[in-house]
């Protein structure tokens, strides 16, 4: 299958008073078609940088982006993104927020052809009977929930998300990984997701990605062989299969972070 | 019950003060040429009601008027000011430096640039005594929005116009109508006071000075209050519009 992302030789630094803070450094970062792709590595190194280059937001100082074999040069409209805070616009509604990208992308769609399928989606997500309700009347799960609503309403190639989970407790975000699971099923998209949470990384991703401290090179690829057959469930994660990937990578961060794998401490 | 409260209160606090006035008045023995007593008002508001009418309206349309040309100028430079780091930056101080001046002494100055033109001078000095407000807040407001906020809508391709239009400018509207509250009774300030020092004036405010002249004290009083009234009626109007196009910011209570 070829791959709809490719990232190749990206190196990128950002100007500062102090001169110039290299955050990118020969990336290489490979995607195939509807498969999704964890990144995690050490705090501040430049993982959110990653996103918008793939967005199309910034350009590299060196190396390529290509998205469906074409050079990425500019924002194009097949991306979706979900961040961290749920960017949710307080002056609109849930649908009106989750049809908001269909407005720029496909002004020409009917009015009815857009409600029907922010509809469809919240309904995936469980926030049917929610759509005319204000964000701030909403948990911050549920505004994620919307959020992710939107980043997907207008079919992207692309589902770009940076630690979208993030600020959730623990028991939303393994809510929300299983939610992510379901979109899945049903939506076709390529995904990356930027993350802290290794668990996470293992229990969605089909290859995590580490990379290095600042500047960040790929430092390390595992390909995630999940425990169980068919929709991955969340017990899979206290197997020993899944013991050992968690291993490998938390020993990979140590390396990221520059200090020397040692047996992991608790 | 919720009516009798929002308008019962008010008109209660406000009968307090007159009567507490009343009888600051009554237990001092002030005679009316120290200090009028509400019970004194009525009297000139029936002898003078059509000059109070007129007056009124010139105040009102004028202030309104300065009111209009500060939102679109304010909201412009600080529309300016929120896109451009250097515009802001250069625009800063400059901004600051101006609203610092006491704008009183720019009246004979207004008044010899534009000799005679009595309704614009005084539309003039409402608009630059309130656009001050009205361009930080928009200034501010759109040079805090979050970078999120315009990448949800830059990934898709979309134009400065329509993040703006979409995004940043709804969600300035809050602070935007902040600002319009303090800028409203600015506007009055600056109507007033041109109303007040230049001579052959009109509105309020030369009715206020001919009280003056004619050491007419109760008449005085009359047209203080009425202006208050005035300010109050603009304050709620704008209150009322901030209702309808910024009300998603209220939360409900409780």
């Amino acid at each position: 299958m070829a791959n709809l992302i490719e990232i190749k030789g990206v190196t990128h630094a950002y100007k500062t008073p102090n001169g110039p803070l290299p955050v990118l450094d020969g990336l290489e970062i490979a995607v195939p078609e509807g498969e999704f792709a964890a990144v995690v590595g050490p705090s501040g190194c430049g993982k959110s940088t990653l996103t918008r280059l793939i967005a199309g937001l910034m350009k590299p100082d060196r190396g390529e982006v290509w998205l469906h074999g074409k050079l990425v040069k500019s924002p194009r409209k097949t991306v979706g993104m979900a961040f961290q805070n749920p960017v949710m616009l307080e002056w609109r509604t849930i649908l009106q927020n989750v049809i908001l990208p269909l407005e720029i992308v496909a002004p020409s769609m009917p009015r009815k052809d857009r409600i029907a399928r922010a509809e469809e989606l919240l309904a995936l997500v469980g926030l049917s009977g929610f759509e005319d309700k204000r964000p701030s009347e909403l948990s911050g799960g549920m505004r994620q929930r919307a959020s992710l609503c939107r980043a997907i309403v207008h079919k992207p190639d692309v589902l770009i998300m940076d630690e979208p989970f993030g600020a959730l407790d623990a028991f939303t975000r393994e809510d929300l990984w299983q939610t992510m699971h379901e979109l899945r099923a049903k939506e076709p998209f390529t995904a990356v997701l930027i993350t802290h949470d290794l668990r996470e990384s293992v229990y969605l991703g089909d290859q995590v990605f580490v990379l290095s401290g600042r500047p960040a090179t790929t430092q390390y690829v595992l390909d995630v062989t999940y425990p169980g057959d068919g929709m991955r469930r969340l017990e899979g994660l206290y197997t020993p299969e899944a013991a050992a990937m968690l291993a490998t990578l938390r020993e990979q961060i140590q390396i990221a972070q520059g200090r020397h794998p040692g047996p992991a401490v608790h | 019950m919720d009516l009798l409260r929002k308008i019962g209160v008010p008109v209660a606090a406000i009968l307090i003060f007159l009567g507490f006035w009343e009888f600051l008045v009554w237990v001092n023995g002030w005679p009316n040429y120290v200090m009028a007593s509400p019970s004194d008002l009525p009297e000139a508001y029936i002898r003078f009601w059509n000059l109070f009418l007129t007056g009124s309206w010139q105040t009102l349309w004028r202030t309104v008027a300065g009111l209009g040309i500060a939102v679109v100028a304010g909201t412009l430079i600080g529309m300016v000011m929120g896109f451009s780091r250097i515009a802001r930056d250069g625009l800063y101080p400059l901004l600051v430096g101006f609203n610092a001046v006491p704008k009183a002494t720019l009246v004979p100055v207004l008044a010899l640039l534009f000799i005679g033109q009595h309704n614009f001078n005084t539309v003039l000095m409402a608009f630059l005594i309130s656009f001050f407000p009205i361009a930080v807040s928009v200034g501010i407001g759109l040079s805090t929005l979050e970078p999120e906020y315009r990448d949800i809508l830059r990934s898709l391709g979309a134009s400065r116009f329509t993040i703006f239009r979409k995004i940043a400018l709804p969600k300035t509207l809050p602070e935007f109508f902040g600002a319009l509250k303090v800028s409203v009774t600015l506007a009055f300030i600056g109507t007033n006071l041109v109303e007040i020092i230049s001579p052959h004036g009109k509105g309020l405010g030369a009715l206020f000075l001919s009280g003056q002249t004619n050491s007419n004290y109760p008449l005085m009083f009359a047209v203080l209050i009425a202006l208050a009234v005035l300010g109050i009626l603009l304050y709620y109007a704008v209150v009322a519009l901030e209702r309808i196009f910024a009300g998603w910011a209220e939360r409900p209570q409780g």
